[in-house]
């Protein structure tokens, strides 16, 4: 009985194990950590400045991601007390407002920490410009995955035939133009002897492992506010998973007393 | 004091007979394993898909512009939210889980037998409307897959003759998916499938005390009696039953709350990674897959081809079908430990077949693929005219039915063979091998080894 009980858990776990790793063909892995404050800063960064004059990020919220970065704004959140909490957290709100925030509220006022992370492009010229207005990207790290998102901003190429003068081997004939060049310098699509690969044509303001770590960070960042949740969960899931073994010890403790003179 | 609070109650209430009936002195067989867990579990289950889904209707706003970003605003905003929708999403799958291995407990241990029809029935009713609830709520998030999904499941009715493009638009309340429709599966999600669904899970649990629980042996309790009237195998469902169900909930909330905290998308298959974009009717997704508790039946669907109202048929029929076991299955023994062995191979085969369906769901169609779809479909079928031949195993003669459905494959195999047609062709040659091999496992074996045609003798008492 138990070690029925054993094995059919494990067959219910094993799926977990076996599909956590999704995603397209020939991706290389993205490595991100998503703990690692200083790459999500960046990330950030590189978002604000980058993408988001196109793409939004609705669902979030400016003081949510900041919190998350290691960067409170709330002095409850800063983990200090008193004059120092408010000190902590001022400086925060200052190191955001002016570093991220780059909107305004309707009376010209920068947006305020508390708003949603919006795009000002407006939809409908958006989509005049590129085709299909610019998806909102709140959920786009779950929707394509970490990997996918690593490779896609790293294989943009020159191509004379599309309109924005680049195509990307990840996702052909995307209405996006090719945004980092000027970070990442253009790419020309070469053919091989074992198919298709990319070399950097001009390079640009970054080396290849400096750009790397931008692509990366961003892809970090943007995984992150896929699902905040995901920076919490697993460590509630160890409580949890350490609460049940207990749980279920005693109640197959209380059972076996109970069921002692059935035979 | 107590006992003064309920006498009073007791005067105005039968709370004692209630308590005393269904679970103090409710007798249930001593020899209940470990399928026995999962009618406890779907109960559970039900619980927290009402309260999870209570707490998710306070912050879901069922409009069309609104609602993805109202499941994303409780996903980051509201404290918790995201445990909570976690909980719904993975109970979902899991009520589904618990309840397919609910039904084949039925199955191998033949509880669908007399007395036991309307429990198998009203259980039937409960998988139907289960089925409705699931659909329903999962048009609610209004991802892409949500919207898709659900153009494809209310176009099934599309194909029905006549009447069809009328019937759709009925449901859907505009000629496309539209916010008519989310608002009409809103209300029937939260409000009249929950009333349905509870009021068919007391029924089953009514209709199951009266006629007592079904056991590993398959042996009836009932008959033999001491006494007092109490059945000799049977023991008082509280304490024994409820202590020994709460070591089965730990068990299950442990893999349960697993999937919520280190795996809630559990690789896509809990939650599409396509529905992670908000609903597009401009932008099909590339391969359009129902949620994996609906694949087996989806495949069925594929892979009758004839038209498309009869592949709508053959998917409900596939449904249908399970609730007539009762009286498709003739045979007096009711459980797999006693009777033949090609009825256990059977069986085997039958949830494996079922398996195999349910995968070839979430897969796109190529002609291996859908020539299997094909081959496991008619296993389906056939399962049950296997059965229903099974139900005198003395009396049957098994060859010539052998040959009999033998020659009906290969009847359908020469209307669907075209050479012209080669990878299609291709596969039917060479996966008859699935269909013929089948029935040789559980007709002609049988029917030529006696050892697998043998049933053995049903003890008096339970034996474990």
């Amino acid at each position: 009985m138990r070690k029925k009980v054993i094995a059919f858990a494990a067959t219910l776990l094993l799926p977990v194990s076996l599909m956590a790793n999704s995603g397209g063909e020939n991706l290389e892995p993205a490595n991100i950590d998503l703990h690692d404050h200083k790459s999500l800063q960046n990330g950030a960064k590189y978002f604000v400045n980058y993408c988001m004059g196109c793409h939004g990020l609705k669902a979030s919220r400016y003081n949510r991601i900041a919190k998350d970065m290691g960067l409170p704004v709330n002095p409850k959140q800063t983990g200090k007390t008193g004059k120092e909490a408010d000190q902590v957290a001022d400086a925060n709100a200052k190191l955001i407002t002016e570093n991220l925030i780059f909107t305004t509220d309707e009376e010209g006022k920068p947006s305020s920490l508390g708003s949603l992370m919006l795009s000002s492009i407006p939809p409908k010229d958006a989509a005049k410009w590129f085709g299909a207005p610019p998806p909102d990207l709140s959920t786009v790290g779950r929707l394509r995955g970490a990997d996918w998102i690593y490779n896609y901003l790293k294989s943009f190429y020159l191509d004379p035939k599309r309109p924005t003068g680049v195509n990307n081997t990840v996702f052909k004939n995307v209405g996006m133009p090719h945004v980092l060049w000027e970070l990442q310098g253009w790419q020309k699509l070469e053919e091989g002897e074992h198919g298709h690969h990319l070399v950097l044509d001009k390079p640009g303001k970054l080396s290849p492992e400096e750009y790397d770590v931008v692509v990366r960070d961003l892809t970090n960042f943007l995984t992150y506010v896929g699902e905040p949740a995901q920076l919490v969960r697993k460590k509630y899931g160890v409580f949890a998973m350490i609460l049940l073994v207990i749980f279920i010890g005693v109640a197959y403790a209380m059972k076996k007393e109970f069921w002692k003179d059935i035979h | 004091m107590m006992q003064g609070l309920l006498n009073w109650i007791d005067a105005r209430f039968p709370l004692t007979k209630v308590w005393n009936e269904h679970l103090a002195e409710y007798y249930a067989p001593k020899n209940f394993n470990f399928w026995y867990f999962f009618g406890s579990l779907a109960l559970l289950v039900l619980v927290i898909q009402i309260v999870s889904g209570i707490f998710l209707t306070m912050h879901y706003k069922p409009d069309a512009e609104m609602a993805y970003a109202s499941v994303e605003y409780i996903m980051r905003d509201v404290p918790g939210g995201w445990f909570i929708r976690y909980m719904h999403s993975t109970g979902a799958s899991a009520f589904f889980i618990v309840v397919y291995l609910h039904m084949f407990r039925g199955l191998i241990y033949g509880s669908y037998k007399g007395p036991r029809e309307l429990v198998w029935l009203i259980g039937m009713a409960i998988y139907l409307a289960l089925m409705a609830e699931a659909f329903m709520g999962y048009l609610l998030p209004w991802g892409n897959m949500s919207y898709w999904g659900a153009q494809v499941i209310i176009n099934l009715f599309n194909t029905i003759p006549v009447i069809g493009s009328d019937v759709s638009t009925w449901i859907r309340g505009d000629y496309v998916i539209a916010d008519a429709t989310l608002n009409r599966l809103f209300a029937l999600h939260v409000a009249a499938l929950p009333l349905v669904l509870v009021a068919l899970v007391f029924v089953h649990i009514v209709a199951l005390h009266v006629v007592g629980s079904n056991n590993p042996d398959g042996v009836e309790i009932k008959k033999l009696k001491d006494e007092n009237g109490i059945p000799l195998d049977g023991i008082p469902f509280h304490p024994y039953y409820t202590v020994k169900d709460i070591v089965g909930v730990g068990v299950f909330l442990l893999v349960f709350f697993a999937i919520i905290f280190f795996g809630p998308e559990m690789g896509g298959y809990f939650l599409e990674h396509a529905n992670f974009e908000p609903a597009n009717p401009l932008k099909t997704p590339e391969h359009i897959a129902p949620v994996w508790y609906f694949t087996p039946f989806y495949t069925v669907l594929r892979a009758v081809t004839l038209s498309p109202f009869m592949g709508t048929l053959a998917m409900f029929g596939a449904i249908v079908l399970l609730a007539l076991l009762p009286w498709i299955d003739g045979n007096p023994i009711k459980s797999w430990r006693y009777r033949s062995k090609a009825h256990t191979i059977n069986i085997l085969l039958f949830a494996a077949c079922f398996l195999v369906l349910g995968y070839l769901g979430v897969k796109p169609v190529i002609p291996m693929l859908k020539e299997l779809g094909t081959r496991m479909t008619e296993i389906y079928f056939m399962f049950f005219i296997v059965l229903w031949i099974h139900s005198k195993p003395g009396k049957a003669n098994f060859v010539m039915w052998f040959l009999i459905l033998a020659a009906v494959i290969v009847g359908i195999d020469l209307f669907r063979y075209n050479p012209e047609a080669t990878d299609d062709a291709s596969q039917i040659v060479w996966q008859w091998i699935f269909p013929i091999g089948y029935l040789a496992l559980t007709l002609l074996l049988p029917g030529v080894v006696k050892s697998f045609n043998t049933e053995k003798i049903v003890p008096e008492r339970v034996t474990s």
